[in-house]
């Protein structure tokens, strides 16, 4: 029998913690901040990219049958070093490792690949298995060293023996050189040929087997800097259309682009954007109107926005206004002062959707993340914390109090923790699997099995 | 749980005969940061965060600078920055010594622990 109040959870959906990945540590080292989190097509796989420009990827082990209730759980598959800090002395611009997003390709072979990008770099890394080597060479012994030729008088044909499993990450292609603005976003097309990546003021359009090489498909760079109203902050391709992709503004606004209409895709197909009351505007009105995600359904129909305070689901085929505004954590807006001076509100959440695209996902402080369910128009609160960390153990919905009496499980705004951030989350693309990144330590929660 | 209808939230509004007064609370917390910081830009939070953003990551080193204190200084040291380096005046210039010496992390990450 379950307490009262879990009959509020949408869906029917109890979630339940999984697993939690990361060190305890009472200081947080900067470098172990995890900076992008990513499931692979199948979900097989799960990826973090870090401040410390690590890549560590996790994989699903097979389910037991022995275990039913245990689903298969996320394993260090392989780890590496993705980027270096770097330092542009003719710039005079110092170059951060850390990862800001990682994408998977498609699987076609025993290999894994995916892109990784820091502030100006963008690299292909293959991930492949080891699992044999070849013995017996005749021109050199088992440890590898040469043989004399004169003391070889039989020849032999190498065979492969079987060795313990080996996971190799190797960097294939490296695309550097092409952004001068920090670049904040990656998109593998739909015709897996090609790929995007976005910095502030342009986006750049690359071949996989081209380093040397990029077309420039979008720049809104004014010719006088002084004039500069507005950056790119997040950029995607549409999923199944591959001459379609959307990209996001400091303004609130969101462009779609068809690449057949022409080579510089500075023109908009369509511009996204929802009116505002100007007996509302304030000096955080922009600020906060910032779009820090953009992210197609699956269907391709909508495009999720997630700006500071809210989350916005847009049709494709509306441009004057979304379809549907879902608020985070409205009670923010009466501490804005505060969240200026500590420069919270330039933090950038990202958002998700579920395999379905019926619920969407997003972060928020106190390491508090939410969930809207787009049918029954309900969401749930829930908390990544190590005091819920039994194994299996459901998770609590957790409500923050905006004033007036505290009930005794509420936590009122004044003592949330903005040092808690959950900015990256992401979700299975078909089970009810979540990984949440707590700032250095990563959490999994799965759906209840019963 | 879920709070407010869709859109911005509505101002209470307030009216009598001489003023309209509205409790938004962004405008109440504007007005608290305007208190504190009396010169903050006329416009809004705008052009000011998009230029800090473009210049992320922007040290002040000059090669150019650098070198030519050298030759002239030839055999004699350069004066460095002192303990804040970013406060550079005079014939102080930014040396390659005063930048932050950034080395990637041989450690692996704790997540692979």
């Amino acid at each position: 029998v379950l307490p009262a109040g879990f009959g509020n959870l949408m869906q029917d959906v109890l979630w339940c913690f999984s697993q939690v990945k990361g060190t305890i540590d009472i200081g947080v080292t900067e470098a172990d901040i995890i900076s992008t989190v990513e499931f692979n097509h199948t979900g097989e796989l799960l990826a973090t990219g870090d401040k410390g420009g690590r890549v560590v990827i996790f994989q699903r082990e097979q389910e037991s049958k022995q275990q039913p209730q245990r689903r298969g759980e996320y394993n260090v598959y392989s780890t590496f070093q993705s980027h270096e800090p770097e330092f542009d002395y003719l710039k005079s611009l110092e170059i951060e490792e850390k990862i800001n997003k990682i994408r998977w390709l498609p699987q076609h072979n025993a290999a894994y690949f995916l892109l990784s990008t820091n502030d100006k770099t963008v690299k292909l890394w293959k991930v492949s298995e080891r699992d044999k080597r070849p013995e017996g060479y005749n021109l050199k012994d088992e440890d590898g060293r040469l043989r004399d030729p004169s003391m070889i008088t039989t020849l032999r044909v190498p065979v492969l023996r079987p060795m313990d499993l080996m996971v190799e990450a190797t960097p294939r292609r490296v695309f550097a050189n092409a952004h001068t603005y920090h670049i904040n976003s990656i998109s593998v097309n739909s015709d897996y040929e090609t790929y995007m990546s976005a910095d502030d003021l342009r986006i750049n359009l690359w071949n996989f087997e081209i380093t040397n090489q990029s077309f420039n498909i979008v720049d809104i760079k004014p010719a006088n800097m002084e004039e500069l109203t507005e950056v790119i902050t997040a950029a995607e391709f549409h999923p199944h259309h591959c001459n379609t992709f959307v990209y996001s503004s400091s303004k609130g606004t969101i462009r779609l682009c068809d690449m057949r209409a022409s080579a510089l895709c500075d023109r908009h197909a369509k511009f996204f954007e929802e009116p505002e009351d100007p007996s509302n505007r304030s000096f955080f009105s922009e600020i906060i109107s910032s779009i820090s995600d953009v992210k197609f359904s699956h269907s391709g129909r909508f495009v999720m926005t997630r700006d500071y305070l809210t989350v916005k689901v847009w049709d494709l085929n509306m441009e004057n206004r979304p379809m549907e505004t879902y608020q985070v954590h409205d009670y923010l807006r009466s501490k804005l002062c505060s969240l200026y001076e500590n420069d919270c509100i330039f933090d950038k959440f990202e958002c998700v959707w579920n395999g379905s695209d019926s619920v969407i996902m997003t972060g928020s402080y106190n390491n508090f993340f939410r969930m809207f369910d787009r049918n029954t128009k309900r969401d749930v609160t829930l908390e990544a914390s190590r005091e819920n960390s039994k194994p299996r153990a459901i998770l609590k919905p957790r409500k923050v109090c905006v004033g007036g009496k505290r009930r005794k499980d509420e936590i009122s705004v004044d003592s949330l923790d903005f040092s808690k951030k959950i900015l990256h989350t992401a979700w299975h693309p078909s089970e009810n699997i979540i990984a949440v990144a707590a700032t250095n330590n990563l959490y999994i929660f799965q759906d209840k099995v019963n | 749980l879920s709070t407010g209808p869709k859109g911005f939230q509505a101002p209470l509004v307030f009216q009598d005969t001489q003023e309209k007064e509205t409790v938004l609370p962004e405008r109440a917390e504007e007005a608290k940061l305007k208190a504190k910081y009396p010169n903050l830009g006329q416009r809004p939070g705008g052009s000011d965060f998009l230029m800090k953003r473009l210049q992320k990551g922007q040290k002040y080193f000059d090669s150019g600078d650098y070198n030519m204190a050298k030759a002239k200084m030839k055999n004699k040291q350069l004066p460095s920055a002192g303990p804040d380096k970013n406060l550079v005046t005079g014939d102080h210039i930014p040396t390659p010594q005063d930048l932050p010496q950034r080395k990637s992390s041989l450690v692996t990450s704790k997540l692979a622990g």
